[in-house]
């Protein structure tokens, strides 16, 4: 039987604090790290975020009672402190699997980062790891294809992949476009990339671009022998005509296709990922407005949390980050997001910011993708770094070239081919980078080149976004 | 211009063919790496003109849990006696993940 209804505004602690639950194996756990407002204390902050995420409101409601509030309401069930920040904590809240409609990422976040990020009593709020319960995994679809079909797919085998995006990022038409991207594949790329803004603006509408491309790969896998892709970017302002472009890019024979997860959004695409297992395309996915939600270290959604509503969401490949490059990128908490992307198993690991063990089951994973002011100089890191089960997207590290995109291509090709060719006779690629990339010049006059052009560019500012320790 | 090179177009198979060809030592090394990683070696062959098809010929079976360098190295030099002409392939397959960790043309054709 229920309690007796009482009208008026209870504190939160009273329903959502809950410091003697154990989580089921079935619950949807979230840590946020809190910085309450001045006055208000950790166990009412953090039982209001459980509040505000899941079934509360700011007053009672006789309607509660109409229900087993117990059973679906989220609790608030440890705090801990923030290594190295005294204002913030972290709060673990634990939610019924229940309160999630089956396979909807769209209906996790709605929940989790809904109204309450603008809750007047917290200053700040961000979402560092979620646990998704392996129950709740397997009603999600997942990567399209992942990364063993992938490999299947394209014949690509013991590296990892090449890619590069193509500049400059708009202005080009079609044509001259179809021209970077042949010269780029018959040097030796795997991959060549729409930037993430080529939608189908006036001077050069998506057709345009698609019909050009697809017979810049058709030469480009007649000459060489290889097979090879460009990411045709689908993304568009409304999903009719996104599925439209897919079509089109399958009517062509292409590959893979491209989408932008967070502007498109994740309704988008879910639904986009599902066409592409259907219909046989990889799924390349940007993640434009990342930075807008994850840098900040005191508010919004660790990028970590982002990786897995991709994973769940679908798509084939992800941009990580390249920790070298030009863009920001923390190495421990590079890797440690790397793995919950390609990995079926990754334990909590705080030293690479993982709060929560992570099963998934069968889903299968994605290629992590460096990409963002990398050049040959950077080759034995980025192998060292990413290992085999990703791409790396060299944009004007192959159309710099002093002689032009396929020399440019082949200069990262062969450096490529001679880092993953010592890794493997047991050489450590990054302390001993340099000998193997000179060795590997000696054979090949366009690395040469290639070295000589970028030998001082280097990208050494601070992160901002760095893991909690003590010494920050 | 005069300093800029034309960039020459070959056909490629894959992993390592932008390297020069291995040498004996070096082919040696990349064996003792798939033996190291536990995958299970096989050597693929075909003709050159056919090197873009994903079904290559099968030098008789894959040599699972074979861990000899040498034993695995006659079976590459026995495809390519047979077969002077065609493109021999070494593969590590990682019966784990259905995939192969490694793969590339060890004998280019003639």
């Amino acid at each position: 039987m229920a309690g007796k209804y009482e009208a008026g505004v209870k504190e939160y602690r009273h329903t959502y604090w809950a410091p003697d639950y154990v989580p089921l194996e079935s619950d949807l756990l979230a840590c946020f790290k809190i910085i309450p407002q001045p006055g208000v204390d950790r166990e009412e902050a953090a039982a209001a975020v459980a509040a505000e995420s899941s079934t509360g409101t700011w007053t009672t409601v006789w309607t509660d009672l109409l229900t087993d509030m117990d059973y679906y309401k989220g609790r608030a069930y440890r705090i801990e402190d923030v290594p190295g920040d005294d204002a913030a904590f972290y709060a673990f809240i634990a939610y019924p699997i229940d309160l999630f409609e089956e396979g909807s990422v769209v209906n996790v976040f709605t929940s989790l980062v809904g109204n309450v990020f603008g809750f007047k009593a917290v200053r700040a709020l961000r979402l560092e790891d979620v646990r998704f319960p392996l129950h709740y995994v397997m009603t999600c679809n997942g990567p399209s294809h992942g990364i063993q079909v992938e490999r299947d797919l394209l014949d690509k085998y013991g590296r990892p992949m090449l890619g590069c995006t193509i500049k400059p990022k708009l202005g080009l038409s079609a044509k001259n476009y179809g021209r970077a991207v042949y010269e780029a594949l018959r040097g030796g790329l795997d991959f060549t990339k729409d930037d993430e803004n080529v939608n189908s603006q006036p001077f050069m509408r998506w057709r345009d671009r698609f019909l050009f491309v697809a017979d810049a790969i058709h030469n480009a896998e007649a000459q060489t022998g290889e097979r090879k892709g460009h990411y045709l970017n689908v993304t568009a302002p409304s999903p009719e005509e996104m599925y439209e472009r897919a079509e089109f890019a399958k009517e062509l024979g292409m590959p893979i296709i491209m989408h932008d997860f967070l502007t498109g959004g994740f309704c988008a695409n879910t639904g986009l990922a599902r066409w592409c297992r259907k219909n046989g395309i990889l799924l390349h996915v940007h993640r434009a407005m990342h930075a807008v939600i994850d840098r900040n270290p005191n508010h919004g959604i660790h990028f970590r949390v982002l990786t897995k509503a991709l994973r769940l969401s679908g798509g084939d490949h992800l941009h990580t980050g390249t920790v070298v490059g030009k863009l920001e990128g923390d190495r421990a908490s590079t890797l440690g997001w790397i793995d919950l992307l390609r990995e079926s198993y990754i334990p909590e690991d705080r030293s690479r910011g993982i709060f929560f063990d992570q099963d998934w089951g069968s889903m299968p994973g994605a290629f992590a993708v460096a990409s963002g002011g990398i050049h040959v100089w950077h080759m034995p890191a980025l192998v060292s770094i990413f290992g085999d089960d990703s791409v790396l997207q060299f944009g004007g590290g192959t159309l710099g070239h002093p002689w032009g995109n396929a020399a440019g291509a082949a200069a990262n090709r062969v450096a490529l081919e001679a880092c993953v060719e010592a890794r493997n006779r047991g050489v450590e690629i990054e302390k001993e980078g340099k000998e193997v990339l000179m060795n590997a010049a000696r054979h090949s006059p366009e690395l040469k080149i290639a070295l000589e052009t970028w030998k001082e560019i280097k990208f050494e500012f601070d992160t901002v976004d760095k893991l909690d320790v003590q010494n920050r | 211009m005069a300093d800029v090179q034309d960039y020459k177009q070959v056909r490629r198979y894959e992993t390592f063919s932008y390297l020069p060809p291995m040498s004996a030592e070096q082919i040696r090394a990349q064996i003792q790496y798939i033996v190291a990683q536990g995958w299970n070696p096989a050597v693929e062959h075909v003709e050159p003109s056919r090197s873009f098809t994903h079904y290559w010929y099968m030098w008789k079976l894959p040599m699972f849990g074979e861990r000899s360098v040498d034993a695995i190295l006659a079976e590459l030099e026995a495809c390519h006696r047979e077969y002077p002409g065609h493109l021999v392939k070494l593969i590590g397959y990682d019966n784990y993940t259905q995939s192969q960790g490694l793969a590339f043309v060890v004998y280019r054709g003639s």
